[in-house]
């Protein structure tokens, strides 16, 4: 344990553990943390996913098979209902997000202390072990989804459609003189827009997940920097079932938190694509 | 906490994920849900085609019944037509051939009584003219009073 009392700690959960590929470079720096527990929970779904898929059958599915089946019936049925286009594309990506952010989100339920500490245990000095509390991970996503939305964009509605859309909405008018009035609000608005889109995408998990994991740092410090003797003093021992219980509620209602986080990534993702197919304009 | 080349990294995973959903996991796992759905339509439609199949064999298992009754029915009635038919043809049989053995017997009956009355006549006209050849003590010539005799025969 880092020492630097109750800010030193949090402090330390909050470094990742970074690797400099150029010396002294911030940007080329790579947060090995982060995309090791992504790699293992993309791992964990592709591999659990892949073998149902695998032994997928059409008589009667087995209790895993039908679990898989229940999420993917789930998935579909929501984009279905946002999204009116013929797509390969789109339900294997909610699927994929759902499920994949969920499972990122949900390491944010194993203890804090615990793979941190067996990191420390073998002599790794930081560890952040829930991908979806680091903003590059986050805007990774989110930054990816809207590349495939700036590609749909362009190959479903045309660069002169898109270009229409961009500069003629939402204000729209009529004559030369009016769609030069109107180009220059258009623009600002669209691009405010299309920033915004991936921004807002990325922060909102990262604020909702940093802040749980945050709030389940403050439970640990309770019991923070107390020897044997005073935790099993009175005060101490109310400490301990405070902890205990804060913890428990705070896990519980973090449960709805995360499977809510992954769910809304997953249809705004939706959302913004079926508005890149949206050639009505 | 600052943006770096974790951002890229991450861009590529998820890609790639996304990528492997969409060609070994997503279709595979629909296609098996889907064939399922058509499976049972498909065995829910067969099961009502089964049924309608199952209410026109009951109903014409119900018509051969009543056909089969009918004939019955019309079978019935003909043998017992055809009973009472021989009941009576036999009866009249019986009748003609009691008649025609009383005809018979009858005729049988006379026959000898005539036969009877014959050797009656005969014996008594021989009785007759024994008494008279007695009576006469002489010896009349048969052949001279046959006539008379035989008069007297018929008369008797």
């Amino acid at each position: 344990m880092a020492s630097g009392g109750i800010g030193g700690y949090i402090k330390h959960h909050l470094e990742n553990n970074k690797l400099e590929l150029v010396e002294g470079s911030t940007f080329w720096t790579v947060h090995v943390d982060s995309v090791i527990y992504t790699l293992i929970t993309a791992v964990v779904f592709l591999g659990f996913f892949g073998y149902i898929a695998k032994n997928a059958k059409s008589g009667v599915p087995s209790k895993s098979q039908n679990f898989v089946e229940m999420i993917i019936k789930f998935v579909n049925e929501q984009v279905n209902d946002l999204f009116h286009y013929k797509s390969k594309v789109v339900a294997p990506l909610a699927l994929s997000i759902f499920v994949w952010v969920f499972l990122m989100n949900f390491m944010d339920l194993v203890p804090v202390d615990l793979l941190p500490a067996a990191g420390m245990a073998v002599g790794i000095d930081y560890m952040r072990v829930v991908p979806s509390t680091d903003l590059n991970i986050t805007f990774g996503m989110s930054f990816a989804v809207i590349l495939l939305v700036m590609y749909y964009n362009f190959t479903k509605k045309g660069p002169v459609g898109y270009a229409k859309e961009y500069f003629g909405h939402p204000f729209e008018a009529k004559g030369p003189v009016g769609k030069i009035l109107v180009l220059l609000p258009n623009t600002l608005l669209n691009t405010v827009e299309t920033i915004a889109k991936p921004v807002s995408l990325g922060l909102r998990l990262f604020g909702n997940l940093y802040a749980g994991e945050l709030i389940f740092m403050l439970i640990a410090v309770f019991t923070l920097g107390y020897g044997l003797e005073q935790l099993l003093s009175f005060g101490g021992i109310i400490m301990i079932i405070a902890q205990f219980l804060l913890g428990l509620m705070w896990a519980l209602f973090h449960i709805l938190i995360i499977t809510l986080q992954a769910f809304i990534f997953m249809m705004l993702s939706v959302v913004y694509l079926a508005q890149s197919h949206d050639t009505g304009h | 906490m600052s943006i770096n080349f974790t951002l890229i990294i991450q861009m590529v995973v998820f890609l790639v994920v996304v990528l492997i959903t969409m060609k070994k996991i997503w279709p595979v796992i629909l296609g098996a849900m889907e064939e399922r759905e058509k499976q049972i339509a498909d065995g829910l439609a067969a099961s009502d085609e089964a049924d309608i199949a199952l209410k026109k064999a009951q109903t014409e298992a119900e018509q051969i019944v009543n056909e089969a009754k009918d004939q019955a029915g019309t079978v019935r009635e003909s043998a017992t037509k055809m009973a009472t038919k021989i009941k009576d043809q036999a009866k009249a049989d019986a009748i003609a051939e009691k008649d025609r053995q009383l005809a018979a017997a009858v005729a049988e009956i006379e026959q000898e009584s005539n036969r009877a009355k014959e050797d009656l006549r005969k014996q008594v006209s021989g009785i007759a003219l024994a008494g008279a050849e007695k009576l006469l003590n002489k010896e009349v010539d048969s052949k001279v009073h046959a006539d008379l005799l035989n008069d007297l025969v018929k008369e008797i």
